[in-house]
């Protein structure tokens, strides 16, 4: 099977400390893959790698149906498919949380097209489609600053889901959820990996047992194992490094 | 049963919310009508010289739009806007000169012993080229300008110190160039456009109605591109730049954009203005008029239209009301206004305006609530 995102060989240089020491991954058609790994790992480096936000030392990053991505600009990578939700919700705070859909909807993105674009009955019905999937319907028209914290998670990832990405990368997602709304994260997220291939960075074990089918390991900048969680918890470098000082995951 | 409460209040609630937007929309549309009605009525009840006055306000209230835009929209406060005002009125006032130069060369060239037009002055003898470089000379320059700073993502703080520099640049070389430019004078001594006297009465009628035609234009404009998706664009790219980036749109092009809406506007005031005022100098696009420009948008409101419009001309009222009736002290009621506006009223006259209307309107709703609730109390319990 042919991946969606391959990453060879990426190693990241922040003035002679390596965040990233050569790490190779590959993400498959309506995957959902977690990244796991200590404080440090070089997780969310790779998201920015990969997005674009933070440039490579050395190394590939190849998107299906692009080619190498690695030296676009961010809304290049952006528009090739590749959507990221920020670890702190990242969203427009004084506009509705209904314009904030409306600016993230999959269209041309010039200075023309948005001038002249209308908000016809497809993009509302998107729109409309999304709101009931991130459960704010109720909230269309107030100020997305106004929101709850777990709320506003929501919204970003409804923003990167009506960009209809192929690749929808997620940074902490349930950071600051509480226990319902995790839950429905995790079956969210699941939902979406039907259309688009997730990678997602995530600490709370829990979270990642209930959620995840593949599992890849970082630490200190590298990949250590990849596997189901099962397999990884079973790993004994990963016990050590990760889950280890004395402490075993449970 | 919980649950239908629950719903049963947010439904309310969205319902309320409906309405106060509907009051809201009411509101602001009344207050562009009075405003409109008021200007057109005017010449009727002011005296000329306050007319002639109430112009001069009128063509800050255009630049004032422009300002609006780029910083109240976009978040991008430039302190140059005067270079792009000073360009539009010197395009106009040197097809202006040129008329008024019956040897075919202003006076201020035979003083520098200039013998032959400059070619830089030779196509401003045609009035529609002079006109269309009031606006196109101030685009060009935001056009190049913007672009090589914002690709490079220079913000904030430090586009605030280019825009600056940008004006200390010109006005340098406007004073320095004396033999092009007319040197700190400026350009003035003329009185015709198309063999017309401008300052005939009834010309000044028409210019004052032109002029708020010109600022009709500009707010509608301004008004449609801020409702347009791209002028919830700009608002994003002011709420989160990056964000914007990772959803795949170029700020630099909407950044361009709208730097260059405002430079057009500002090159048309700055045409207008000179029309009437008769003169234009580098004094007038210095450091002091381009940052009192921001003060004006500060003034009135900066996230609003219509803050934008009136900030310009009460803030222009109060100064020339304070000039004459305490020339001693002008300055320091003005200083006084702004240190009271920033403190006060952190969003302008409009911030306060709404303030208080939500103050109304949310013991309104209180009320309305509780009568709900009153009569919800049988069925949900």
């Amino acid at each position: 099977m042919k991946p969606v995102l391959t990453c060879r060989d990426i190693k990241v240089d922040f003035d002679g400390f390596y965040a990233l020491k050569g790490v190779n991954l590959n993400v498959f058609h309506e995957e959902v893959r977690f990244l796991i790994g200590p404080n440090g790992a070089g997780k969310t480096t790779l998201l920015d790698v990969i997005c674009g936000k933070t440039r490579a030392t050395n190394g590939q990053v190849i998107f299906e149906g692009s080619g190498q991505i690695d030296k676009m600009q961010e809304h290049k990578i952006a528009s090739a498919g590749i959507a990221r939700k920020f670890q702190a919700p990242s969203i427009f705070p004084k506009l509705t949380v209904f314009e904030n859909l409306e600016l993230s909807v999959k269209q041309k993105k010039s200075v023309w097209a948005l001038l002249t674009a209308k908000l016809n009955s497809e993009v509302k019905a998107k729109i409309d489609y999304i709101l009931e999937k991130i459960n704010l319907q109720n909230e269309r028209n107030r100020e997305a600053g106004e929101l709850a914290h777990g709320q506003k998670q929501w919204l970003e990832i409804g923003m990167q889901l009506i960009q209809e990405p192929n690749l929808l990368l997620l940074d902490e997602p349930i950071a600051g959820m509480s226990g319902v709304e995790r839950e429905k994260t995790g079956y969210l997220i699941h939902d979406i990996a039907k259309e688009c291939s997730v990678l997602v960075v995530e600490h709370d074990m829990d979270f990642v047992r209930n959620f995840s089918k593949q599992v890849t390991v970082m630490h200190e900048g590298a990949v250590l194992c990849e596997g189901s969680m099962a397999e990884v918890q079973e790993n004994e470098q990963v016990v050590e490094v990760y889950l280890g000082r004395g402490k075993k995951v449970c | 049963m919980e649950a239908i409460r629950f719903n049963f209040y947010k439904i309310e609630s969205v319902r309320l919310r409906g309405r106060e937007v509907a009051v809201v929309k009411n509101i602001s549309r009344s207050s562009y009508a009075l405003l409109f009605i008021f200007l057109l009525c005017a010449p009727l009840f002011l005296h000329d010289f306050r007319v002639a006055l109430l112009a001069k306000f009128l063509c800050f209230a255009i630049l004032a739009v422009g300002i609006c835009l780029i910083w109240g929209y976009t978040g991008i406060l430039s302190l140059g806007h005067g270079v792009f005002f000073g360009l539009g009125a010197y395009c106009v006032a040197m097809y202006l000169k040129l008329e008024a130069s019956p040897t075919g060369i202003p006076d201020f060239m035979g003083w520098s012993g200039i013998v032959e037009l400059p070619g830089l002055w030779k196509p401003f003898a045609n009035p529609y080229f002079a006109i269309s470089a009031a606006v196109i000379v101030p685009v060009l320059l935001a056009l190049v300008l913007g672009y090589f700073t914002f690709k490079n993502r220079i913000r904030g703080v430090y586009f605030s110190l280019i825009s600056q520099a940008l004006v200390v640049v010109f006005v340098t070389l406007f004073i320095g160039k004396q033999e092009i430019t007319g040197g700190t004078n400026g350009l003035t001594n003329f009185s015709t456009a198309f063999g017309i006297s401008l300052t005939n009465r009834g010309v000044q009628q028409v210019l004052y109605f032109i002029t708020v035609g010109f600022l009709l234009l500009t707010v509608a404009f301004a008004l449609w591109l801020t409702k347009s998706r791209a002028g919830k664009l700009l608002m994003a790219i002011r709420e989160g730049e990056n964000r914007v980036r990772f959803l795949g749109y170029n700020p630099t092009s909407f950044k361009v954009f709208v730097y260059c809406v405002s430079a057009a506007l500002a090159g048309v005031a700055g045409g207008l203005f000179v029309l009437q005022v008769g003169m234009i100098s580098p004094e007038m696009m210095g450091i002091i008029p381009s940052i009192e420009m921001v003060l004006w948008v500060a003034v009135g409101g900066r996230y609003s239209i219509f803050g934008a419009v009136i900030g310009a001309i009460l803030t222009n009222s109060a100064k020339s009301f304070f000039s004459e009736s305490y020339p001693d002290f002008w300055l320091f009621f003005l200083g006084g206004l702004f240190i009271l506006v920033v403190l006060v009223m952190p969003n302008g006259l409009v911030g306060l305006g709404k303030s208080v209307g939500e103050k109304i309107t949310s013991r309104i709703k209180k009320k309305e609530k509780e009568d709900v609730q009153h009569e919800a109390g049988p069925y949900v319990s």
